[in-house]
């Protein structure tokens, strides 16, 4: 930390000493924001578009002259969703690269491994991860921009209770995510008034579910909920088909990418999930604060990259409330960065419409998630 | 009861899928007493192959063949570049060697293929066909076919054909083979080639059912490889059965005990067989080897 302060120190004295007044006193000096991400590896689907999505528009805002005169100065490195090799990049974010401010860690895991060394050294992160428990407690340093896995079961459980839906049978698989996500659903339940009448698990990378299906079709449940990602959800809808399963099938926002509706096919038509509204921006009404900002992404990135992921979304809202709360710090301190991003209002990004505070370093309401169904192999905006 | 059926119809479906993959492991096997490591990666290479194949505009027949072509030709290369230049070492090296090699393949197939999952479609559609209270899909039935085929193909090659005789004998032992002779190099590069023709056909008939990504070979061929120990390595029967029993092991623990413990259940039995049987249920015993 004492070299941090000393080469701010030395920028402030490099930049007073080459120009004076007050809109140029940044000129020259940069801001440095590091990035640690799982661009390949088990997770790569995620950690991929993120990078992507954050080098696009630093690119742009670097060509525009940078944020108040300052330029970003952006570091990566890849985890490969490792957690051993997350805890050494952030070190060497903060130690060596001495960055102001950290995006990342692209699965729970990985970010839940580095909150202590950001809280020792005083560096904001942004996290692009789903778990709850990145933010629950609310760690002074942390902040994180996804949906979390606690909003996905509360929208599926509401969704049910709206529709009269009493006895859920719960099917999830053995990762991070499913098992998170198991334990959310677990919990909830019963404030919703829903019973779990069976809970089934499978490996993720499993042939075959008939088994656990069939266990699931001999019980009374209304409907059954499949908290996965990756092919396991494709493979749960086919088979569930298969064996002549009428019961309304909720997945969750795991499967949110048109891969899914590719795998499952047919069977993937009456899926109902809960997601970000980037996936329906063009069907959501023209009043919605959120359509210009979702579909101005949606072109940037796919004029580029090809279709857009919710994933690379969360990268570009932790970017801009990074961006937001340096301009407004007009400072590249690390502390002052955190104090101004906890007080980001309003900001309308792809997930919805953060307001931070200091009880609430995610800031997004239960409206942030859109209720969709799957008609015709294709998303249809519920409410 | 009634899901019993449906249990033992799920637990064949995903036994005959193992099955068909450790069936590729007896030829190399049978060879050079080499366990390919690689094997879940020629199954990789031959579905995702030919899921491009048929993207790019062939006919599925077409794209099919040239899936088992081109994974024909990668198994020969293999032998060629990686295992023929190391013809001294030791069965455990070589075994390393491939195992290096399955790395390697994985990582150009991210290369080339991304990592993406894709699926193929369906043989013959996939209305579900009804036995009882149960179902199964078309695809299956063609894996199970498919599985059949392969067994006796493998059998009959073995038994009654010169080269599989061949074959065998540079397994029991390569100078006596050679004095004999057979051309030994030729023999190793020919079971790679079969090794690899068959798992490449394993991997078309379960990718529409299973999906693949260029990582889908590791889980494939870890449990292919299960599934030939429980039987006995090298035993084209016992590969089959060791599939059929591991897949009904699998369902049947999860329909009756519990899916979270569905792998715990299975490698118990397979520890409880090994320690019974080390040489699986049909290998035949190691008593001419040192």
């Amino acid at each position: 930390m004492k070299g941090l302060k000393k080469l701010v120190l030395a920028a402030l004295c490099l930049c007073m000493g080459m120009v004076f007044g007050q809109g140029q006193a940044m000129a020259g000096k940069t801001v440095k924001i590091g990035s640690f991400l799982a661009v390949t590896g088990p997770a790569s689907f995620l950690g991929d578009p993120e990078l992507k999505t954050l080098q696009m528009y630093i690119d742009e805002i670097n060509a525009k002259g940078g944020i108040d005169g300052m330029k970003i100065e952006f570091v990566h490195y890849d985890t490969k969703a490792k957690a051993k090799d997350a805890k050494n990049f952030v070190n060497r974010l903060i130690k060596k690269d001495k960055v102001n401010l950290i995006i990342g860690g692209t699965t729970s895991g990985n970010t839940l491994a580095v909150i202590d060394i950001v809280q020792k050294a005083k560096v904001p992160l942004i996290s692009l991860a789903g778990s709850v428990r990145i933010i629950e407690p609310v760690k002074k340093w942390v902040f994180k921009t996804p949906h979390t896995d606690r909003m996905a079961a509360e929208k599926i459980f509401m969704d049910m209770k709206k529709r009269g839906i009493t006895k859920v049978a719960l099917i999830t698989g053995n990762g991070g995510f499913d098992k998170s996500g198991r334990a959310q659903c677990l919990a909830l339940a019963p404030k919703y008034g829903i019973k779990i009448v069976a809970d089934e698990q499978y490996g993720n990378s499993d042939t075959d579910m008939t088994t656990q299906l069939t266990k699931i079709r001999a019980t009374k449940a209304e409907a059954i909920l499949n908290f996965g990602f990756g092919k396991a959800p494709a493979i749960v809808v086919k088979n569930a088909k298969q064996l002549g399963i009428k019961l309304p099938i909720y997945e969750s926002h795991g499967v949110a990418s048109k891969k899914f509706i590719e795998l499952a096919g047919d069977a993937a038509n009456g899926v109902r999930l809960p997601a970000a509204a980037l996936l329906v921006a063009d069907q959501l009404p023209a009043n919605d604060p959120q359509k210009k900002v979702l579909l101005a992404y949606k072109k940037k990135y796919e004029a580029k990259y090809g279709p857009v992921s919710t994933f690379g979304g969360h990268a570009y809202d932790a970017l801009f409330i990074a961006v937001g709360a340096i301009e407004r710090a007009k400072s590249n301190n690390p502390a002052k960065i955190r104090d101004e991003i906890e007080k980001t209002h309003g900001f309308v990004g792809t997930g919805g419409v953060f307001n931070m505070s200091p009880k609430d370093h995610l800031g997004l309401g239960l409206d942030a998630f859109k209720m969709i169904e799957i008609e015709n192999g294709n998303w249809k905006l519920l409410y | 009861m009634d899901q019993l059926l449906q249990f033992l119809i799920s637990g064949l479906t995903v036994g005959s899928i193992y099955a068909l993959v450790a069936l590729g492991f007896s030829i190399i096997y049978n060879a050079s007493d080499v366990v390919n490591f690689a094997q879940g990666e020629f199954v990789m290479i031959g579905a995702m192959s030919a899921i491009f194949l048929l993207k790019g505009g062939l006919p599925y027949p077409l794209a099919a063949l040239c899936g088992i072509s081109i994974t024909v030709l990668v198994g020969l290369a293999l032998d060629k570049l990686a295992i023929e230049p190391a013809k001294n070492a030791t069965v455990v090296t070589t075994i390393i060697i491939t195992i290096g090699a399955s790395i390697f393949l994985r990582g150009v197939a991210l290369l080339i293929w991304g990592k993406e999952i894709y699926g193929l479609p369906p043989f013959t559609g996939d209305k579900p066909i009804t036995i009882g209270t149960a179902t199964i899909l078309p695809q299956n039935i063609w894996v199970m076919v498919g599985t059949a085929a392969a067994v006796l193909a493998v059998k009959y090659f073995f038994d009654k054909t010169i080269m599989g005789k061949a074959i065998m004998a540079c397994s029991f032992n390569k100078k006596a083979a050679f004095l004999v002779g057979i051309n030994v190099k030729q023999m190793l590069l020919i079971s790679y080639g079969l090794s690899a023709a068959l798992g490449a056909s394993a991997g078309i008939l379960i990718a529409p059912i299973t999906f693949m990504s260029y990582g889908s070979g590791v889980m494939l061929g870890l449990k292919g490889f299960c599934a030939a120990i429980l039987g006995g390595m090298g035993s084209s029967m016992g590969a089959v059965v060791g599939g059929l029993l591991l897949g009904l092991i699998e369902t049947v623990g999860a329909g009756f005990i519990s899916s979270g413990y569905k792998d715990a259940i299975a490698f118990f039995v397979i520890m409880l067989v090994l320690f019974i049987r080390p040489s699986g249920i049909l290998g035949k015993a190691e008593s001419d080897r040192v």
